[in-house]
């Protein structure tokens, strides 16, 4: 088990490395010089060979790179343009906000989809079985953005039962979980119908599986069967794909925030990017990025404890 | 003779396919007595599965009993409310499947699923644990209590298989079950597997029934044994009876087809020309007189009736020669 | 459902296609005093807040979101057929790095790579493309290596190796047919998921520039004045949620038509 979790960890930190690389290099491949794309029309070329001395960006390529990383690895993410803040700081603070809302909405997500999915998959070709599909599919086609400024509409606007704007009161427990709501619920609704989908047609699978005829064979009661010798089975599958879900699950919170003018790194990169603050928002992509790699690399290795076949194998 | 313990009367299964309706079985009557084990022979696709989940009533969506008793016990089976069934499965009737690599659950220590199997009885789970790996001793598991904690992946087939009939028998069924047990392993393994199961047999008095398509183990471990040809059954006898005496042509051609009688070196391996009729578009005589070497023009219109050949051996033939 | 889906798609599709001739008034035009209006027999999706006709900058919009759609799945899948036969194909380490390469453009979440971009292209329709493209086509890559590794191991390949044949005959008449298929597929699964980035990020205001009707910069509008009409945020969604649930409906029957193990290969 450790061995496997000290390769996962390598591979992941190798995909980091690699994508702070990529990510670098991006500003070099751009037709044109980034100091004027980032000072405006209106950069003297005093100021963009300023700008170019701050940022290391007359040194050889590869030495920017190498710097760049070995700060990276200090935590070092470079300085805020405006506030000259150290952009790690600012990043790590709204990184909490942003949590809370993956978290709360990944969580009734489950709540909700799991249960669905062994339904539908006990009850199969039934018509509410027919009928939770397409209501599954259709939550998964539907944009989260989409579905956030409709409940905006409707239940913050028209019938004003929750609150529109921000994430309520620090400190104010009920207030936050009000704001949380309504974002919460946006994100999540396509991740319903998506967990639901899943378990069903893994329930499905592990049911048909002859270990489960033997459990039944042996008179093991149904709902043993169902939910627990099935069940441990078939959330393998949706273990790992949450994992890789997490970038997509980023992305809405980004919109979440917007739509509902709630404070996270969604907010804090678009803001950085309106007013042009380079440094911040690649510190925020990158932390993005890690974020996502580390909860691939996490949920590989949940898998990897629930299912001791993994272990063997990477 | 006492009552038996499976007493299968005249049971007829159908499935129904896009195709047309299959009549899998017909007819079927076979005795288990208590603390015997009878054997059922025959070919891949002769019905031999379908009269297993019949009995253990874990049949597939299509399929149904047309006609017929299974009793169990002197119950009738099909009559039986879900919860009755779930206590005589795994409780006075237990099962040991073809597959080894697949009958367990591979995200559970077997420890694990040997505790859950006792769930019936009100001892301590740890109880339960020592009973488990008492058994697995018994069925030659070295260093049984350890061996507890570790998952299926972690056992050869053969071990795994010896750890399914250490669950079977775990319950102390009156009845085994056991579907081809030693048909996914290799020659020497079987050979130990059904000694194994010759031994637990006479030391627990159980009843088995007993599938295979491999003669020699058959003749081995039974007591009495049936025939199934393409979902009837042809003939049915003590060991001896069968394997010294049939009857029925389609016995007697399974026993020179059998690789190991082949006396002289050979090409050839003897093998029954023809190929096993449609379910769905059943012949109306004898359901073998296509393949048949001694067919008369009686066995293409009437099927035949159930001749007695001795005590406890009949066939069903119309041309039987003793 | 397939059905539905048939229906809804062939919708977006002919409103794309003929947009010009569909739209009741010019989508450009502006009509200060009408501003805001909700739907009328005049304006039946309303305006918007410099009076434009919603129902025509909506059907302009189709025209977008298709454009938009065909370029980056195409390109997408161009790029990942080439790269995913080279690495199922090639040398070892090629394979290595082409998968290496799959993997870490996976995983950026794809709208923050978009902004990220934005700040040093600039926002416009063209970034919109380049992005999309980029953190998609590792996906088919991927697809496809695993299959030309799966198919290049039948013995078929191998005889015809045997017999001297070149890699590009071996790829283009042997592998490529049977990994189209599925391709396919999984590619009309990804419109909705690119119209709705496309529309993501121009409601953000980094995808096109105004006053082009995309659907997303209409529902920006919308939202700047979500107070004052529902009505616009209403239908700029419509279209949106119509496109969506078409291209994933149609997906998924034709994938139950095809082949229902697909998922596996992902």
């Amino acid at each position: 088990m450790l061995f496997y979790l000290l390769k996962r960890v390598g591979l992941a930190v190798v995909i980091v490395v690699v994508a702070v690389v990529l990510l670098y290099s991006m500003i070099h491949v751009v037709p044109g010089d980034p100091a004027s794309v980032i000072l405006g029309p209106r950069a003297t070329p005093e100021m963009k060979q300023e700008l170019y001395e701050r940022m290391g960006l007359d040194r050889p390529f590869v030495v920017q790179v190498v710097s760049f990383l070995g700060k990276v690895a200090r935590g070092n993410l470079g300085m805020d343009f405006f506030s000259q803040r150290p952009v790690a700081q600012i990043v790590f603070k709204q990184l909490d906000e942003t949590l809370v809302l993956v978290l709360a909405s990944i969580g009734w997500a489950m709540l909700l989809g799991i249960p669905l999915g062994c339904y539908s998959a006990v009850f199969r070709n039934t018509f509410s079985d027919k009928l939770v599909g397409f209501f599954s599919i259709g939550v998964i086609a539907v944009p989260s953005f989409v579905v956030a400024l409709y409940s905006l509409l409707l239940f913050a606007v028209t019938l004003k039962w929750l609150p529109a704007i921000g994430a309520g009161e620090s400190g104010q427990y009920m207030d936050q979980l009000q704001h949380l709501i309504l974002p919460a619920f946006a994100i999540g609704l396509g991740w319903v119908g998506y967990i639901a989908r899943l378990v069903r047609a893994s329930m499905l699978e592990v049911l048909n599986e002859n270990h489960i005829r033997r459990a039944r064979a042996f008179g093991l009661p149904e709902h043993v069967i169902v939910f627990q010798y099935a069940l441990k089975l078939a959330i393998l599958p949706t273990v790992t794909l949450l994992g890789t879900g997490i970038g997509r699950l980023i992305s809405s919170a980004v919109f979440a925030e917007i739509v509902f003018a709630r404070p996270g790194i969604g907010k804090l990169i678009f803001d950085s990017v309106v007013s042009r603050n380079y440094p911040l928002v690649m510190g925020a992509v990158l932390v993005s990025t890690v974020l996502f790699v580390l909860s691939t690399t996490i949920s590989d290795s949940i898998n990897a404890m629930l299912d001791p076949r993994v272990r063997e194998r990477l | 003779m006492a009552e038996p313990v499976l007493d299968i009367r005249n049971l007829s299964v159908n499935y129904f396919t896009p195709r047309g309706t299959v009549q899998a079985l017909r007819r079927i009557n076979l005795q288990v007595p208590s603390a015997k084990v009878v054997g059922l022979v025959g070919e891949s696709g002769c019905g031999k599965s379908t009269l297993i989940s019949a009995v253990i009533r874990l049949m597939a969506e299509n399929a149904r009993v047309a006609a017929g008793e299974i009793r169990f016990l002197g119950k009738d089976m099909h009559h039986l409310s879900p919860r009755d069934l779930q206590g005589i499965r795994g409780r006075h009737m237990s099962m040991v499947f073809q597959d080894p690599m697949t009958a367990l659950n591979p995200v559970f220590t077997i420890g694990r699923q040997m505790k859950d199997i006792q769930y019936r009885d009100a001892v301590s789970g740890k109880e339960k644990l020592k009973r488990a790996a008492d058994m697995l001793s018994l069925v030659g598991i070295p260093d049984a209590v350890s061996r507890l904690d570790n998952y299926p992946h972690h056992f050869s087939g053969g071990m795994r298989q010896r750890i399914t009939i250490a669950m079977a028998l775990l319950v102390q069924p009156k009845l085994l079950i056991a579907d081809e047990p030693t048909t996914a392993l290799d020659a020497t393994l079987e050979v130990q597997i059904i000694r194994l199961l010759k031994d637990l047999q006479a030391d627990f008095q159980c009843a088995i029934l007993f599938i295979s398509h491999h003669l020699n183990v058959i003749a081995e471990l039974c007591d009495f044994v049936g025939v199934m040809y393409a979902g009837e059954l042809v003939e049915k006898g003590s060991v001896r009876d069968i394997f010294h005496r049939p009857g029925h042509p389609y016995t007697k051609a399974l026993l020179e087809c059998d690789p190991s009688v082949i006396a002289e070196p050979t090409r050839f391996l003897p093998t029954i020309p023809g190929e096993i009729p449609s379910l769905i578009d059943l012949p109306e005589g004898c359901i073998f007189h296509d393949r048949c070497p001694r067919a008369a023009q009686v066995c293409q219109k009437t099927p035949p009736p159930e001749v007695s050949l001795a005590a406890h051996h009949t066939a069903a033939c119309h041309c039987l020669e003793v | 459902m397939g059905f539905f889906g048939m229906i809804l798609v062939a919708l977006v599709i002919l409103s794309a296609l003929f947009a010009p001739f569909l739209t009741t008034h010019d989508h450009n035009a502006l009509d200060i005093a009408n501003r805001l209006a909700g739907p009328s027999a005049e304006h039946w999706m309303g305006t918007d807040q410099l009076g434009r006709d919603v129902f025509s900058r909506v059907v302009m919009g189709s025209r977008i979101a298709v454009w938009v759609a065909l370029v980056t799945v195409s390109m997408s899948l161009g790029i990942g057929l080439v790269l995913g036969m080279m690495a199922g194909y090639g040398p070892k380490w090629l394979d290595a790095a082409l998968l290496l390469l799959f993997d870490t453009l996976r995983s950026f979440p794809t709208i923050m790579f978009a902004l990220a971009l934005v700040t040093v292209f600039g926002p416009s329709l063209q970034t919109v493309i380049i992005v999309i493209v980029a953190t998609t086509f590792p996906v088919y890559g991927r697809m496809v290596r695993t299959q030309t590794q799966a198919l290049g191991n039948n013995e078929f390949i191998v005889a015809e190796e045997a017999m001297g044949a070149g890699m590009i005959r071996i790829l283009g008449i042997h592998i490529l047919p049977n990994i189209i298929g599925p391709l396919f597929i999984v590619a009309s699964m990804d419109i909705p998921v690119v119209v709705t980035i496309e529309a993501g990020l121009s409601f953000l205001g980094v995808g096109v520039r105004p006053p082009t009707p995309s659907w997303g910069s209409i529902l920006n509008d919308g939202y700047a004045y979500i107070r004052n009409t529902p009505w616009i945020i209403i239908f700029g969604g419509l279209p949106l949620i119509v496109t969506t649930l078409g291209f994933t409906f149609l997906g998924e029957s034709l994938r139950d038509i095809f082949d229902p193990k697909l998922r596996r290969d992902l």
